[in-house]
């Protein structure tokens, strides 16, 4: 296990490695600059030539990755351009506000899309199953910034139960329910998509347990159905559910763009979509790097997990 | 699985059972459009940024509360020499910085030195995008404790209103020292707030300063909220998470005016929304052409029902928040296709399809796809066959700024500037023509305006000045090289707690005078 683990992780990196070419050239390709977000109207190309010269960009690209990837190598991320800070500063003020919306949204879209998923299988085609499908289908299409605002105007403007944006009080609070609380409207929104296609892909992977012969010999011997059900079916659809989760772990992190953005959560997403704006590309190479490694320990743990519970693949 | 639903279902209910939203008392909440840049007053260009540093910093002089017109600050008072060559700056004498350090002649010139001198050890805390403001400044001398003189390499009358502005302000030499590039994180300044705090996308928080020089600050603290979503931000005002709001939507503006329980503020702002017209090829080379655009475009409409009253119809480049430089005889081009029509037939041209470049959003632009879309339309009544392409805002600047040719026929700009200089010298020269460095994309050029722009520029009378930019204004709205749309008034609404909240027409938010019941 722990050979496969390694080999997993040095495969990450030609990936991650090629990411960050990807991302740098295509910085690089859109129009626009650094200077022209600082200088905004006052961008003459003398001012332009000025700011890109004290910020290092007038040498060519080639040069300007290589200066990057040693400094990384060297666990310098760079500064800046834009927010005048170090780059690993500002992810480190937002990578962890990310993971406790993206982790709360994947407990609560495994929980719910799993529990969903399994009530409509063994419900097949009855109205259990199909008024749970109905609601599956509606999350997986409705859009989720606009779901967000509408949560905001029900919960935060009419009712005033629960704030509308932010990750703490701004003044005062800062404690655990504090945080809860305005936890409670970003995570469910960003759950929502996910739950509907962990729901879906539940049903089907139990229905197809539910159709094998160890299940009708479990019935046949006169277990419960409960037991059939929970023991047997589950345990065997699970196995398969647990990639599914991993990849969903993947799209609630690329979720929290929209999110994070609308609920103004101060997380990578809502930072990323600032940077690219600005063309702050060593903020945007910075927060891409994180996200993308997160990313693929996220798959790596949903494999080892699968491996663990599925003696098939142990070997 | 049971047990555990209704925990999650019971960790909800508790957490969502407290009164929320509520601002506390004496600390005023601002929500603004985004997260400051920086808070170095050198390093940022944004209104958004300059809306905190307004409280924190103060410049020699200022703009009087509600004009564009310059008054004492830090200096009592001060000469300019015959030539306008050397102005020379008595300093108040009872001033001390944040950090407790005094405020003298060497702050001051620490503070231009740092922004102009690449050799000065504190230049590399930059860059200094708008030292440009200060670039004629050849010298800065301390003559004694509290007299501070700026030898200029040549007249420029628009210094004093750039002194006023907050690219201006004053800096702490010990604190730019200690923190070097993150005094951007650790301002220190002598207004009437200090710095207390930046949360990153969080908050900014100052707190009264107790030790201000003038009339102490009114609420105990001011917490700057970036809520970067406008729809988010209407939110948080209706919810009570924020007791003042700027740059409200249009479409919102109605709805607070109604409820008793906010009080809406606008203002005129320096701020001219224009189309500028290719004068080099195509239709708009004629003045016929471009004098019918003008009259084509329903600018009441634009302002009205595209922007909800948010704004005025522009006569010119010069914007009426310039009260002391503005033409009042100038009335807009009125709305009339007849005439436009008139125009175009007399003009004689067949091919009337023109480009239209246009942003999806950006500094000062307002609703720029609505409003296209309706100049296109407004256009098109008349005889125009108006394409309409559509950029990012910095997309759209990288095709703008280099100049139109060969590329559009009309493109969106806005702009606002803290002198009446600034707009026209940048954008209305010949010598600003993007190839010499200027912003002027569209190729306008008439000799006369460029020598009254020069002339306006060299003298330091106040009302010499104000007579060319009043001709200026006469004679470039006749040659029409732009569809002159529209003067933002900048709005802002307040929960009705709030009292003693203004607008300024520089756009900054000076929150010294207000309090919050």
């Amino acid at each position: 296990m722990t050979g496969y683990i390694i080999k997993r992780l040095l495969s990450a990196i030609p990936v991650i490695i090629g990411l960050s070419i990807i991302v740098f050239a295509i910085m690089a390709l859109i129009p626009g600059d650094p200077a022209l977000a600082i200088l905004g109207s006052y961008a003459t190309p003398e001012n332009v030539a000025r700011i890109n010269r004290d910020l290092g960009l007038d040498r060519p690209l080639y040069e300007q990755y290589f200066v990057w990837i040693t400094n990384l190598l060297q666990g310098d991320f760079g500064r800046s351009f834009i927010l005048n800070r170090p780059v690993i500063d500002e992810i480190m003020d937002r990578f962890g506000a990310t993971l406790i919306l993206a982790g709360t949204s994947l407990v609560l879209c495994s929980i719910f899309g799993i529990l969903a998923g399994v009530v409509s299988a063994v419900r097949q085609f009855g109205w259990t199953d199909r008024i749970v499908t109905f609601f599956v289908l509606i999350g997986i299409s409705t859009p989720s910034f606009w779901l967000g605002l509408l949560f905001i105007l029900i919960f935060a403007v009419q009712w005033r139960v629960l704030p509308a944006s932010g990750m703490y009080s701004v003044y005062g609070g800062g404690d655990l329910p504090d945080l809860l609380r305005h936890l409670v409207l970003p995570s469910i929104t960003l759950a929502i998509v996910a739950t509907g296609v962990i729901a879906r892909l539940t049903r089907a992977a139990m229905l197809e347990v539910l159709r094998q012969d160890f299940v009708r010999t479990a019935r046949a011997k006169g277990l419960a159905e409960r037991k059939v059900i929970y023991k047997h079916a589950f345990k065997a659809a699970f196995v398969s559910i647990i990639p599914v989760i991993g990849i969903q772990a993947g799209f609630v992190m690329g979720g929290a763009v929209y999110i994070e953005t609308v609920f103004q959560w101060p997380g990578i997403g809502a930072m990323l979509v600032n940077a690219i704006s600005t063309r702050d590309i060593l903020l945007v190479q910075g927060g891409v790097l994180v996200v993308a490694v997160s990313y693929v320990l996220l798959n790596l743990l949903a494999d080892v997990a699968q491996a663990l519970l599925d003696p098939r693949l142990k070997s | 699985m049971k047990t555990l639903l209704r925990g999650v279902a019971l960790a909800v209910l508790l957490a969502a059972s407290p009164a929320v939203a509520q601002t506390p008392p004496n600390v005023l909440v601002v929500g603004q459009i985004a997260e400051p840049q920086s808070l170095d007053p050198h390093v940022v260009t944004a209104a958004n940024d300059f809306r905190i540093l307004i409280n924190v910093f103060e410049g020699l002089v200022r703009f009087a509360e509600g004009t564009l017109e310059v008054e004492p600050a830090l200096a009592t008072d001060w000469t300019i020499s015959e030539d306008g060559l050397v102005y020379t700056f008595n300093l108040r004498d009872d001033v001390t910085f944040h950090d407790g350090t005094p405020f003298n002649a060497e702050a001051v010139k620490f503070t231009f030195d740092r922004m102009l001198d690449e050799d000065h050890p504190y230049y590399d805390t930059g860059p200094f995008p708008l030292s440009f403001f200060f670039a004629d400044i050849a010298e800065t001398t301390v003559v004694d404790e509290f007299t501070v003189e700026f030898t200029l390499s040549q007249p420029f009358a628009p210094f004093m209103s750039n002194l006023a502005g907050t690219s201006g302000v004053i800096v702490s030499p010990a604190a730019v020292a200690e923190h070097g590039e993150d005094f951007g994180r650790n301002p220190v300044g002598t207004g009437p707030f200090r710095f207390e705090e930046w949360a990153s996308n969080t908050r900014v928080v100052v707190s009264r300063n107790d030790d201000y020089w003038g009339e102490p600050a009114g609420v105990e603290a001011v917490v700057f909220r970036p809520v970067t979503d406008a729809n988010t931000r209407v939110a948080e005002m209706l919810s009570g998470g924020i007791d003042v709001m700027v740059e409200v939507p249009p479409d919102n503006v109605a709805m607070f005016s109604d409820d008793p329980g906010f009080t809406v503020h606008d203002a005129v702002g320096p701020h001219v929304w224009y189309v500028m017209l290719n004068m080099l090829e195509g239709p708009f080379t004629d003045v016929r052409v471009r004098q019918a655009a003008n009259y084509a475009v329903n600018k009441e409409s634009l302002v009205n029902d595209v922007l909800q009253g948010t704004a005025d119809v522009s006569a010119g480049p010069i914007p009426p928040a310039f009260n002391w430089a503005y033409n009042e005889n100038v009335a807009p081009y009125p709305y009339d296709p007849d005439r436009a029509r008139e125009l175009l037939q007399e003009a004689g041209i067949d091919d009337l399809s023109v480009t239209f470049y246009v942003t999806e959003g950006g500094s000062g632009m307002l609703d720029p796809i609505p409003m296209g879309t309706a100049i296109q339309a407004d256009l098109a009544a008349v005889g125009f066959d108006v394409s309409i392409e559509t950029y990012e805002w910095n997309t759209f600047l990288a095709n703008v700024n280099p100049g139109l040719e060969g590329k559009a026929d009309m493109a969106q700009m806005a702009w606002m500037t803290s002198d009446p200089d600034t707009l026209p010298f940048l954008t209305l020269r010949t010598a600003a023509w993007p190839d010499a460095g200027g912003f002027n994309s569209s190729y306008y050029s008439n000799i006369d305006v460029d020598e009254m722009l020069d002339q306006a520029r060299m003298d330091t009378d106040p009302e010499t000045r104000a007579a060319l930019y009043r001709d200026v204004q006469q004679v470039v709205h006749d040659d029409a090289p732009w569809i002159f749309v529209a003067n933002w008034k900048q709005n802002a609404v307040t929960t009705s707690n709030v009292e003693g909240f203004a607008l300024q027409p520089d756009f900054n938010l000076v929150l010294k005078g207000v309090t919050k019941n």
